[in-house]
């Protein structure tokens, strides 16, 4: 469907900036090194051949516990297209563990009617990635709402505060490691009364 | 024989009257607001009880139906929406989750709204029909009738009255519902030693 976006990276980025790209369903994913967030995506929004003007969606998968599948570098479960199948694409294959996190991005170009899905593997030691507010302004608050229930850290977000939970919580509930039965009230009924 | 005087009947009266002249606040926060229109609506119409007119105002309710999911955020604000209403007041818990939490079993749901407010009916269903609300009402009026409700009896002890302790659902003091069956969970007035409601990131702990 939009071959033509990993092209672009692909001609574009060629020192290992993009760490892995296929196509599942129909649709064309890339996954980013961690410290190119920031120019892979400004490029995709300013490149005439890719115009990704739409934000979409911003989010953030816990892979936790899927570290150690034997034979399994790659973590989305779909089939990643290798350097035979898309001699165009970045051959180098990351190695070792995948990052705990996998930051998504979904962008959309209106004008030429094409999606790409960006993946941006975070760890679990420094959570941590550069803000895209500087790019699409609206991933403002997906980005505020990945770092409540996650606790990704945005670098440069101009307000990284809790979206959802409320200010007293502790902890990030949709981490895997979180207590599925805790809960942390901030009110309830008192002896006496009623 | 000579002539009798009971006490109880001027509260029965009072206590008639206030059944039929339920004003409610409805604290609507999900998808059983649909079903609480339907019922508020010509068709069931609630107004044929004398529970007619919403308030908008916790002031002038005397009635809180809760009508859908409660979070744990949104505790306090339930709290104090209690809090400011004029007593003798009651509580509907409207649906499966203000009864229970419902499917909801995470982090954010709160298990009931009776975890922050004494409920005096819980009406089940998801969403419930019109007809199990209309008979959740008649309960509360029968409740009212009786004098049963948590507010009246709460009253009642202030003023140094026997209480039907059996209605009172005892509160431990981690604020979990839960204890012996027949404690003295209501004294007279100024004999609360856990303060009052406290509304706060305190956890419930006084």
């Amino acid at each position: 469907m939009a071959q033509i976006v990993l092209d672009r990276l692909a001609a574009r980025f060629t020192d290992g900036e993009i760490l892995e790209s296929g196509s599942a369903h129909g649709d064309e994913w890339a996954r980013v090194r961690r410290d190119a967030w920031i120019p892979v995506t400004m490029f995709l929004r300013e490149d005439p051949a890719t115009k990704m003007e739409m934000f979409i969606d911003l989010t953030c998968v816990d892979r936790f516990g899927m570290r150690a599948s034997p034979g399994g570098l790659n973590p989305h479960g779909l089939a990643a297209r290798g350097p035979s199948a898309n001699p165009s694409a970045p051959t180098e294959v990351p190695t070792g563990e995948p990052p705990r996190f996998d930051v998504v991005l979904h962008v959309y170009s209106v004008s030429l009617k094409h999606r790409v899905r960006l993946y941006c593997g975070v760890t679990e030691e420094d959570p941590s990635v550069d803000t895209l507010v500087s790019v699409w302004p609206g991933t403002n608050w997906f980005e505020r709402e990945a770092y409540d229930l996650y606790g990704v850290r945005f670098k440069g977000h101009p307000d990284l505060r809790r979206i959802l939970m409320y200010p007293e919580f502790v902890g990030h509930p949709l981490r895997k490691d979180y207590p599925k039965e805790k809960r942390q009230p901030l009110v309830r009924r008192q002896a006496g009364r009623d | 024989m000579g002539f009798e005087f009971h006490t109880s009947s001027l509260k029965a009266a009072v206590n008639w009257a206030r059944k039929f002249s339920l004003f409610q606040y409805p604290f609507v926060t999900a998808c059983c607001g649909m079903e609480f229109m339907s019922v508020a609506a010509p068709k069931y119409d609630i107004a044929r009880f004398g529970a007619e007119f919403p308030r908008f105002s916790p002031r002038q309710a005397d009635l809180l139906i809760i009508v859908g999911t409660i979070t744990e955020r949104q505790g306090p604000a339930l709290r104090r929406i209690y809090d400011q209403m004029c007593e003798p007041k009651w509580v509907v818990a409207f649906g499966v989750c203000a009864s229970t939490g419902g499917f909801y079993q995470n982090y954010s749901t709160m298990p009931g709204a009776d975890q922050v407010v004494p409920v005096d009916v819980y009406i089940p269903g998801c969403p419930p029909r019109p007809e199990q609300v209309l008979d959740g009402l008649m309960l509360l009026m029968d409740r009212i009738q009786r004098g049963e409700g948590h507010s009246q009896i709460a009253i009642e002890a202030e003023r140094g009255y026997d209480v039907p302790l059996a209605a009172i659902r005892p509160i431990d003091k981690m604020g979990t519902l839960g204890g012996s069956p027949n404690p003295p969970a209501t004294g007279p007035a100024g004999q609360n030693p856990s303060g009052s409601h406290a509304i706060g990131p305190t956890g419930g702990k006084p």
